[in-house]
Order: structure tokens, then C-alpha cells, then sequence
């Protein structure tokens, strides 16, 4: 066992000819709020996305829970893991989309529930208690029979995120999660996000909510180009930047603030 | 044209019902199967699926069903006309709505899949509860259009002998002399079978749950 939840050494990937993610190495403190923040293109959704399985980096081990996902190392040489042991490791993650991602033949519910019935076996009644339970928590028990099509962004995405939580992951990734809300829905979305933070979860939030990963996050990577330039306190990475293109791209998030301050 | 003649031939339609029900079922069952098959990543079970569905729609049904009226016995296989008939129609719409369900299963959003896959299911659980029950629902109107073309095609198993709307109509028209009055009413009979299917396809679209976004 490492200290770290997540533990990226030298990853890089690359779609054809466009590198993605130039030789990248992160360790994911567990019970930490890990923030991952750049421009759009940088590679921190790919780099998210990595960290699942969902995309294979093309160079350099993740460990997850000291264990390696995707690949194992053997006599001869690293072979991918079978659909199974990726499970194995996957389980340990829980995912929430920038889309949300619910399934739209099942109810709110029912999305919750699918995984325990189908993959953890339960049967159909605890299956659905523990799925009341985890909408309960995110504010949702009202809403537990309404189909996806029927509920706003915002409590769309919270039901992604009781899906995600119901299989008891120690981990969870975010993949810009309020992307694609209105600033109304993207509160009551980072409202239950900042509780999961205060309960320890683990977690690595890829945003453009640059408050969000000021105020909730532990630490605050800042990728350009694939590359990881500066990785940080909050207070290091906000307060001091001494990177020119951080500094750069933060001043378009100052000037926004002070327009307001005005 | 009598009440009873007309009684007559709405006892057979229930036959036509009954073929083309079972039939459609077996058929999407079927469908579903190929599906799997062209998606397995297995090139003889691709390439399998795929010749079998060019076979059905490249040649006419009424073709198909003296095939495998013809082909059987020889086989040493006999068969009542009611299973022959149903096997047939079966296959041939099942080549159809496979081809159908491949355009439902590319409308599955990939994001879908993920979080299927990031929720622990296997692939042969995400093909059960994510992808087919998705794509079903966005070929629903295109499942309702081959429901009604296999009713009306349903009138071609007369050739092996089974009794249905067409073959009835064509047996009173022969004993009767009436052909106009008779083959109007079987026509009448169609159409309203079909105009039903149609009306509760409708309500029922309307009442299924959400679609993916478009």
C-alpha cells in the first residue's frame, strides 16, 4: 500500500500525432481534494479519463490503490488485464460525466439501483433501499421515480453522482461536472460535492470552477499543452501564481472578479 | 355476401394475427441475436450474421417459403404448415429489423456505455441492460413499420398451406363466386388490423420513457 490513492508515473498519450499528455507524474493524496484546472485542450479530461481506464495512456503505470489499472506487469513484459481484474480495480472508482450520463430507460431510481442489482447482486428490494438511501442524500428521494428526460441538469447530475456513489468506491473522478449547467444548477451540484469533500472522500475534479478548487480543493494541478506545469496549494497556485501562462490564464478568471468587485 | 361468410373470414384473420404476432416476436428475439453477433468482435460470428441477413432480404419471402417447405422433408424434418410458416416469416423479418436495430445500436451515445462500464457491468451485461433496451426504443417506430408490412406479408403463407385472411377469401371467392364483396372485406379486415396497430403504437411511443438526447 502507497499513501497515494492514485499514482501516475510518467504517463504520456497521444491520438495519431497530437500528444495529449507529455510524460505526467501525479500523486493523488487519499481523503484529498485533488483539482485538476487549464484551458480547454490542455489534456486534463484525457488525463481524468486515464485515471478510469477510459482512455489507455500509451506510455507509464497508474496505480490505484497501489494496484495497476489497465496493465500488469508479468515475465514478459506489461499485458493488458482482462475485462475482469479491470473491474476489479475499477471498482474502486466512481465516475461522474461532464453529460451526466444516466441511463434514459430508467428511472432516477433505477439508475442507482442497476449497478447493485446487476453487478453487487442484490436483491431487488435491498437494491432499491440502498438506492433511496443514496438520493436521500444528495436531496433527491422525491424525485426517485422520475426518468432522466423528467429532471433539470442539476438533479440529473446528482443522480449520476448517488449512481456513482452507490457501489462504495474510495475513490471518485469528476469530468467537469458543471459543464454543462447554468450557474443556478452548478451550485446545488458543487453544494453536494463539498459535503462528499468534508466526509474524506478522495477525489479528483476536473473544472473550470476556479472558486470551487480554490475553496474546497486541497490541491490544484494546472496542465497546458499535456504538460503538468504546477501542482500546488490552492494558496500557492491563486494567491502567488509564479508561472507566466498560470498567471495568464487565472487572469482571465480576475478579470471576470473584478468586474464584479466594480 | 353473408354474415356468415364474413364471420368466416375473420376466424382466419385471427390466424393471420396469431402468425404475424408470433412471428414479429421470434423475429426481434432473433434480431437481438444477430445484433450481439455482428458485435462481438468474433469475425466468423460477424460474417455469419451478415450473410444470413443478406440472404433473407436479397430474396422474395414467397421464395423463402417454398424453400423451406421444399427443403425440409428432404431433410427428413416435416413440419405442420403452421411452423413452417412461422419459421419463415420469422427469419425473413428478422434480417430486416437486425438491420434496423444496427442504426438503433450506433445511436447508443458512447457516454452511456461508460458509465455502464465505470458501474461494474460486463459487456454481455451493458449489451442486456443498456445498449438493447435503448436502441429498441429508438427503433420503435421502425419495429411498428415491419409489424405491419409482416401482417400484410403474411398473406404469402398461403403458398404452404395454412389457412389465414388470404387463403380464406380465396376459398370463399372459389365456392361463391363472389370475389368483389369477399376479397373487399379481407382488404377492410387488413386495414383495420393494421390502423389498430398503428393507433396503439402511437400511445404506446408516447408513453415510453425517455429517449437519449438527440
Amino acid at each position: 500500500m502507497t499513501d497515494s490513492a492514485i499514482s501516475i508515473k510518467n504517463v504520456s498519450k497521444q491520438f495519431g500525432d497530437t500528444v495529449v499528455l507529455r510524460d505526467i507524474n501525479l500523486e493523488v493524496p487519499r481523503g484529498q481534494v485533488s483539482c485538476l484546472i487549464g484551458p480547454s485542450g490542455s489534456g486534463k479530461s484525457t488525463l481524468l479519463r486515464c485515471m478510469a481506464f477510459l482512455e489507455e495512456a500509451n506510455a507509464g503505470t497508474i496505480l490505484i490503490e497501489g494496484e495497476p489499472l489497465g496493465f500488469v506487469e508479468g515475465p514478459n513484459g506489461r499485458r493488458k488485464q482482462t475485462a475482469a481484474e479491470l473491474r476489479r480495480t475499477r471498482s474502486k472508482i466512481g465516475m461522474v460525466f461532464q453529460q451526466f450520463n444516466l441511463w434514459p430507460h430508467m428511472t432516477a431510481l433505477g439508475n442507482v439501483a442497476a449497478s447493485l442489482r446487476r453487478v453487487r447482486k442484490m436483491s431487488r428490494k435491498d437494491a432499491e433501499e440502498k438506492a433511496m438511501a443514496q438520493l436521500e442524500k444528495v436531496d433527491l428521494a422525491p424525485r426517485a421515480h422520475h426518468y432522466p428526460s423528467q429532471l433539470s441538469g442539476g438533479q440529473q447530475q446528482r443522480v449520476a453522482i448517488a449512481r456513482a456513489l452507490a457501489l462504495d468506491p474510495t475513490i471518485m473522478l469528476f469530468d467537469e461536472p458543471t459543464s454543462a449547467l447554468d450557474p443556478e444548477l452548478t451550485g446545488e451540484v458543487l453544494n453536494v460535492m463539498r459535503t462528499l469533500a468534508d466526509e474524506g472522500m478522495t477525489m479528483v475534479v476536473v473544472t473550470h470552477e476556479i472558486g470551487f478548487a480554490a475553496s474546497v480543493g486541497n490541491n490544484v494541478c494546472f496542465l497546458d499543452h499535456g504538460r503538468l506545469l504546477f501542482h500546488d496549494t490552492p494558496e500557492k497556485v491563486f494567491a502567488a501564481p509564479r508561472n507566466p501562462r498560470l498567471e495568464q490564464f487565472l487572469d482571465t478568471y480576475l478579470d471576470r472578479g473584478a468586474f464584479l468587485v466594480q | 355476401m353473408t354474415w356468415y361468410l364474413f364471420q368466416l373470414l375473420l376466424q382466419a384473420s385471427l390466424m393471420t394475427i396469431f402468425v404475424s404476432a408470433i412471428s414479429i416476436l421470434a423475429g426481434l428475439v432473433f434480431a437481438v441475436f444477430l445484433s450481439a453477433m455482428r458485435m462481438s468482435g468474433n469475425g466468423w460470428l460477424y460474417n455469419g450474421a451478415g450473410l444470413f441477413i443478406s440472404f433473407f432480404r436479397g430474396v422474395p419471402l414467397l421464395v423463402q417459403l417454398l424453400l423451406i417447405f421444399n427443403l425440409l422433408p428432404i431433410i427428413g424434418i416435416t413440419l405442420p404448415s403452421l411452423a413452417t410458416a412461422i419459421i419463415g416469416l420469422s427469419l425473413c423479418t428478422a434480417a430486416y429489423q437486425a438491420e434496423n436495430l444496427r442504426g438503433g445500436f450506433e445511436g447508443v451515445p458512447i457516454g452511456l456505455i461508460e458509465s455502464a462500464e465505470m458501474a461494474g457491468f460486463s459487456r454481455v451485461q451493458t449489451f442486456i441492460y443498456i445498449r438493447t433496451p435503448i436502441a429498441l426504443r429508438l427503433t420503435f417506430p421502425a419495429l411498428v413499420n415491419e409489424a405491419i408490412l409482416i401482417l400484410k406479408s403474411s398473406s404469402l403463407v398461403s403458398v404452404v398451406g395454412l389457412v389465414e385472411l388470404t387463403k380464406m377469401a380465396q376459398n370463399l371467392s372459389a365456392s361463391t363466386y363472389q370475389p368483389l364483396p369477399i376479397f373487399a372485406s379481407a382488404g377492410l379486415i387488413y386495414l383495420v388490423i393494421n390502423l389498430t396497430v398503428a393507433f396503439a403504437a402511437r400511445r404506446a411511443e408516447d408513453a415510453l420513457p425517455g429517449l437519449p438526447a438527440k
